[in-house]
């Protein structure tokens, strides 16, 4: 062992050619630093000295900007900034846990429909088309409406109204691999399917599965919006950048800030995690330098 | 030739594939004996490749179904209608090696990683052993600086090196048999003779019986002890290599060994065989190669039994021996 490991002394190990070709991906990086940084804001806002974003204070509705209120306040009086920070709690929360929702059941699904093919295939593709049928908007609220108004129902109602897209792209893409001959080769050397599938398929069908959740979970923060503006999602007076969003609608003439800011963190999460969806999967393949 | 009770046996493999009328692999039997290399020649589409599937047990279930076929392995028996080739025997006593060398590694995972896949899986070693295992074996098969190839992946090796890892990684747990499809037919000719020459030197040092399927007759003059030539899913010929080479009696053998360009000798126009192999749809009834045979006859729409026609060598064919034939035909 003394002996590879002098040897191969010289190479830089897998963790550090990753990161190091991820740091050189300029734009990855961008999107790496946007949503870091609203991961920390919401991470910290407890302890952030900032005012409790359910206080009202009618004296002061709908002011713009100023030194008291940096983001202005809203049609009752509440601090947009703390709002706003607050609000992205709520926010990447459902991004997240939603599109986790749709990875972790659609992924095993579409990889076991794609390589055993079959009539299992069939079962979980004609389930998947049934799905795909109803709009995923539609789908969310009914989902939410059926199991009750919570922001956590709102995560699950998205979470499976996305599950079919990782279903059928991960089929689809298995169906592709499964052919390839290094998966024979693997049969061949006698790995047990178990392997072959956490081994060969998985990691070779990850790319487009890690690009379509990032762009996913811009579209389940803004779906997240969607429910909590039909009061299905985060509940008043709790705030999320979508019911504010919703709310500051009406007021766009006499208070456009109440909507500028949402607006702006809403796009600059998505930007985030698309940039950094793209650079995750440059720097993850090695063929790629 | 090494004069042993065979490694493996094949008798009687029958195979068809779902939606065709006739056999794709018929009443195919073979044999190998533990340091010997028996070559499997045939044109494309003949049913070589199929026959090495079956036998590691690699045809996708419910794409074939196997008619019969009794494969004995070490003294194991195995009757392909039933039993499973058991994956512990792939990779472990039985090895493979594909075609493209180009396509048959995981591209994700570096090459040391998945040779050390394969011993873990087969000795139950410790990851430290089976890295040490895959270093000897790639300094085995000859590849420069394996320390450093150890951690690199599929992408930063050519055609022939990867080929080399392909061999390190069937050859990683010491098979008794080892199957190669078409090893060298996607590597140019000066790397070809090298891989050639290393699984040649590897199976004379470990004593593995190896099947090489080819469609290159030179490859088979170059390392065959035996030969086996098959036509539309038929064995028709099969026996010592230098008989076949010289004293060839099936039809079709003869027109292969006259199609082989030679450099010697006066300049002509290469002999080929006429026609094309049928498709499987159209396969003829009895001696699938009488529709380009020249001596074809009435007697040839019943399948021909193998005759024997020296010591080991055996024809399918109604007229063999040889100058049988010559007098039926005038």
């Amino acid at each position: 062992m003394a002996l590879v490991d002098q040897d191969t002394a010289d190479l830089p190990a897998p963790e550090n050619r990753v990161w190091k070709k991820f740091r050189g991906h300029s734009s990855a990086m961008l999107g790496g630093v946007l949503v870091t940084f609203f991961l920390a804001v919401a991470l910290l806002a407890p302890i952030l000295p900032i005012p409790d974003p359910a206080a009202t204070d009618w004296g002061a509705v709908r002011q713009a900007p100023s030194a008291a209120h940096w983001m202005g306040t809203d049609e009752i009086g509440r601090d947009v900034l703390s709002r706003m920070i607050w609000g992205a709690q709520a926010s990447l929360l459902a991004g997240v846990i939603s599109v986790g929702i749709a990875v972790i059941i659609g992924v095993p699904l579409g990889i076991i429909a794609g390589y055993f093919g079959g009539w299992i295939d069939a079962v979980i593709s004609r389930c998947t088309e049934a799905l795909l049928a109803a709009p995923f908007l539609i789908l969310a609220i009914a989902l939410a409406a059926f199991l009750g108004p919570s922001l956590t129902n709102a995560m699950i109602a998205i979470g499976i109204s996305a599950t079919p897209l990782f279903i059928r792209l991960t089929r689809g893409q298995v169906i592709n691999v499964k052919v390839e001959d290094y998966v024979e080769s693997a049969r061949a050397i006698g790995l047990p399917t178990r392997l072959i599938l956490s081994r060969y398929i998985f990691p070779n069908v990850l790319p487009p599965i890690l690009v379509q959740a990032t762009l996913t979970i811009a579209t389940a923060i803004i779906a997240e919006a969607s429910l909590s503006f039909l009061g299905l999602g985060q509940q008043p007076p709790a705030p999320s950048w979508g019911s504010m969003l919703n709310t500051a609608k009406n007021f766009l003439n006499q208070a456009p800030w109440m909507a500028l800011y949402p607006g702006i963190a809403i796009f600059l999460v998505v930007l985030g995690f698309n940039l950094l969806g793209d650079g995750l999967r440059d720097a993850l393949d090695p063929r790629e330098h | 030739m090494p004069d042993q009770s065979p490694l493996l046996s094949l008798s009687k493999l029958s195979l068809r594939f779902k939606g065709q009328p006739v056999c794709a692999v018929e009443d195919v039997s073979l044999s190998v004996a533990a340091g010997e290399i028996l070559c499997v020649v045939g044109e494309s589409g003949c049913g070589k490749s199929v026959t090495a599937m079956a036998l590691m047990g690699l045809l996708p279930p419910g794409a074939a179904e196997i008619h019969g076929g009794v494969m004995t392995f070490d003294g194991q028996a195995f009757d392909l209608t039933k039993d499973r080739v058991p994956s512990d025997l792939r990779g472990g006593r039985i090895a493979m090696i594909f075609q493209e060398p180009m396509t048959s590694l995981n591209p994700v995972f570096r090459v040391g990683e998945q040779i050390a896949e394969s011993v873990q899986r087969h000795s139950g070693c410790s990851r430290g052993d089976a890295r040490l295992r895959s270093l000897e074996m790639l300094r085995c098969v000859g590849l420069p600086s394996p320390e450093r190839l150890l951690d690199q992946y599929p992408h930063q090796f050519s055609g022939g090196q990867r080929q080399r890892v392909m061999i390190a990684m069937a050859l990683a747990n010491d098979p008794r048999l080892l199957i190669a499809d078409e090893p060298t037919t996607a590597l140019d000719v000066t790397i070809q003779a090298q891989i050639l020459n290393l699984i040649r030197d590897l199976q004379r040092d470990t004593g593995m019986g190896t099947i090489m399927i080819t469609h290159d007759l030179g490859v088979v003059a170059d390392v065959a002890d035996t030969v086996a030539v098959m036509y539309g899913g038929h064995i028709v010929e099969s026996g010592p290599m230098t008989e076949i080479f010289e004293n060839p009696q099936h039809p079709y053998t003869i027109g292969l060994m006259a199609s082989v360009p030679r450099l010697s000798g006066p300049r002509q126009r290469l002999t080929t065989i006429n026609g094309t192999v049928p498709s499987i749809r159209q396969m003829p009834s009895g001696c699938r190669f009488r529709t380009r045979c020249a001596f074809a006859a009435e007697t040839c729409s019943t399948r021909p039994a193998q005759a024997e026609v020296g010591p080991d060598h055996s024809v399918a064919c109604h007229f063999a021996p040889l100058e049988q034939m010559l007098k039926v035909a005038g």
